[in-house]
């Protein structure tokens, strides 16, 4: 009898197992550890939008809601979306998903055919490769480079496209780096994109976290929102991660084929998680700018603190990580983040693990108090001070 | 420093009184000298009355009582309300006062050992002033919240250690 591995789908089993879960095994065994490692807000839902949830729950909402999510939350979606000059059609153009991570898998497996190439700009976060490789794509790794601040440049992206090249990832504010994409740089990618006849899968999770500027979409960009799905959600802005709800906003024929898979497999979105959302979009605008106040001081302590040991960090315009260069210790990404944790039990996430070019680097979350920033700032100049 | 750059500090001081000079200036991308600065300035201008801390007594061996007490008084020529304010808040057992719009004047706030104590002080003490016309006194039994700070808070961080 055949084993059971060799009957497993080649496809998961080529997968390679996410490079964050080998830290996380260490960490969790570990007590003490203050950890710069978590890729969310480390705020509560605000009670607003819980009391939201609690209702509905009390009233009853516990059934299917359409496959395209509450209408009332699609429109506050098209609403939302026009502050970035967006306009879609809320009941043609938008649809809730579980999170933004299903409509990346939604928009990659709606668009590659086998041996279509995929490029993604990397470091980037973890999912939009296995993704990719789960729906028969090729995938093309787009290094971006410290010296640029980790934003995409349309030479780097150029040099990479074949014949075959058919989708482009993005993830700006981009997650590890904390990089941004003002519009000049966008309208360069754009131009790219068009020229190249390329499709724009645009992570905005992170949309609402930028400092000291305002979030631009792609989309919004001459010729590109014909040939690009926009994907968001509550996750990061409202600090919503666990109730699993977000959108994808696009060209009515790409979004019917999203759509297609999504009501196959997922039918809809949780109602009470959605009805949560749909408190969020049109109350949560104090909250989220408060908290997006916060993450800015933080922001800043921890950009300074990590320069002030002799880790040089470019300024992270957006989401909630800085992204600081450890190559003057002369150690590896992976080295430099379990010797960390072992000695001084600091958790921050390697760099490698959001694409080769990640490495040199640590990502540190400071989406964690002033307090636990400043503790974690101190055990790693004193772990600095010992390679020295 | 700009106006709203020192607000920013009242507020981060507000919330912790204990970070350093230094962790407020990187926290706000401003030199240590500019913040210990604007500091020195916010207390001279008594803008800053007090560093203290949130505490819970509730959970202290030394039970104390606390008493709100609607005062109702009639305000004097020239001096409104702020006379009889004065006389009331000048006892160190009465740990605020305000002036209220609505069914009272002033509410009072009075710590004392016990409830006879408390009791005491009003009977001899608050009604006995000039212009003040009643008083009512309402016992507190239970602080759920106090300044934005959550007693009984069971919104601690729930999360993974790392996540992607």
């Amino acid at each position: 009898m055949k084993t059971l591995t060799s009957r497993l789908s080649p496809i998961v089993q080529n997968l390679p197992p996410s490079g964050i879960r080998r830290f996380f095994d260490l960490a969790n065994q570990m007590e003490e550890v203050i950890s710069l490692g978590v890729g969310e807000p480390d705020f509560v839902t605000p009670w607003h939008i819980r009391e939201a949830g609690i209702y509905a729950l009390e009233q009853g909402y516990t059934s299917y809601t359409s496959n395209r999510g509450l209408p009332e939350l699609c429109e506050q979606i098209a609403l939302y979306l026009e502050r970035f000059g967006l306009t879609y059609r809320p009941q043609r153009e938008i649809f809730v998903t579980i999170g933004g991570s299903e409509a990346i898998d939604l928009a990659l497996r709606a668009l590659v055919c086998p041996g279509d190439q995929v490029l993604i700009p990397e470091p980037t976060y973890v999912s939009y490769r296995p993704c990719a490789l789960l729906a028969g794509a090729e995938v093309v790794s787009v290094p971006t480079r410290a010296e640029d601040e980790f934003r995409l440049t349309p030479d780097l992206l150029a040099s990479r496209i074949t014949p075959r090249a058919k989708v482009l990832v993005l993830c700006f504010p981009n997650n590890p780096t904390g990089s941004t994409m003002d519009k000049e740089d966008l309208a360069a990618i754009a131009e790219v994109a068009v020229r190249n006849d390329l499709l724009v899968i645009s992570d905005e999770i992170y949309a609402e976290l930028t400092y000291g500027r305002h979030h631009v979409s792609i989309a919004s960009l001459p010729g590109m929102k014909e040939r690009t799905i926009v994907i968001g959600g509550m996750s990061k802005a409202y600090a919503m991660t666990g109730w699993r709800i977000g959108y994808a906003a696009g060209p009515e024929d790409i979004l019917d084929a999203m759509l297609k898979i999504h009501q196959y497999t997922i039918l809809c979105a949780p109602v009470t998680a959605q009805l949560a959302a749909l408190e969020a979009l049109k109350h949560g605008e104090a909250e989220k700018r408060k908290m997006v106040h916060s993450y800015d001081q933080r922001r800043r302590l921890i950009v300074q603190g990590l320069r002030d040991i002799g880790l040089p960090c470019h300024e992270p315009k957006g989401a909630f990580y800085a992204f600081p260069d450890i190559r003057p210790t002369g150690l590896s990404s992976e080295a430099f983040a379990e010797r960390l944790l072992t000695n001084e039990r600091v958790a921050v996430v390697p760099g490698n693990v959001f694409g080769e070019s990640g490495e040199g680097f640590i990502r540190c979350s400071y989406a964690t108090s002033v307090t636990q920033i400043e503790r974690a700032l101190e055990r790693m100049r004193r772990f600095v001070q010992t390679l020295r | 420093m700009l106006e709203h750059r020192k607000l920013e500090i009242l507020h981060i001081l507000h919330e912790n009184s204990r970070l350093s000079i230094e962790t407020m200036a990187n926290m706000l991308g401003e030199s240590p000298d500019d913040v210990a600065a604007a500091i020195d300035e916010l207390e001279r201008d008594n803008i800053i009355l007090r560093y203290s801390a949130v505490i819970n007594w509730d959970k202290v061996e030394s039970r104390r009582v606390t008493a709100v007490i609607d005062v109702k008084v009639t305000p004097q020529r020239e001096v409104g309300f702020d006379a009889i304010a004065e006389r009331i808040y000048r006892f160190p057992e009465v740990k605020s006062v305000t002036l209220m719009s609505g069914t009272y004047d002033l509410q009072v706030i009075v710590e004392g050992h016990d409830i006879k104590e408390a009791a005491r002080f009003v009977s001899e003490k608050l009604s006995t002033i000039e212009n003040v016309n009643s008083t009512t006194t309402h016992f507190l039994l239970k602080t759920y919240k106090t300044d934005g700070v959550i007693f009984d808070e069971r919104d601690g961080d729930k999360r993974l250690v790392i996540s992607p």
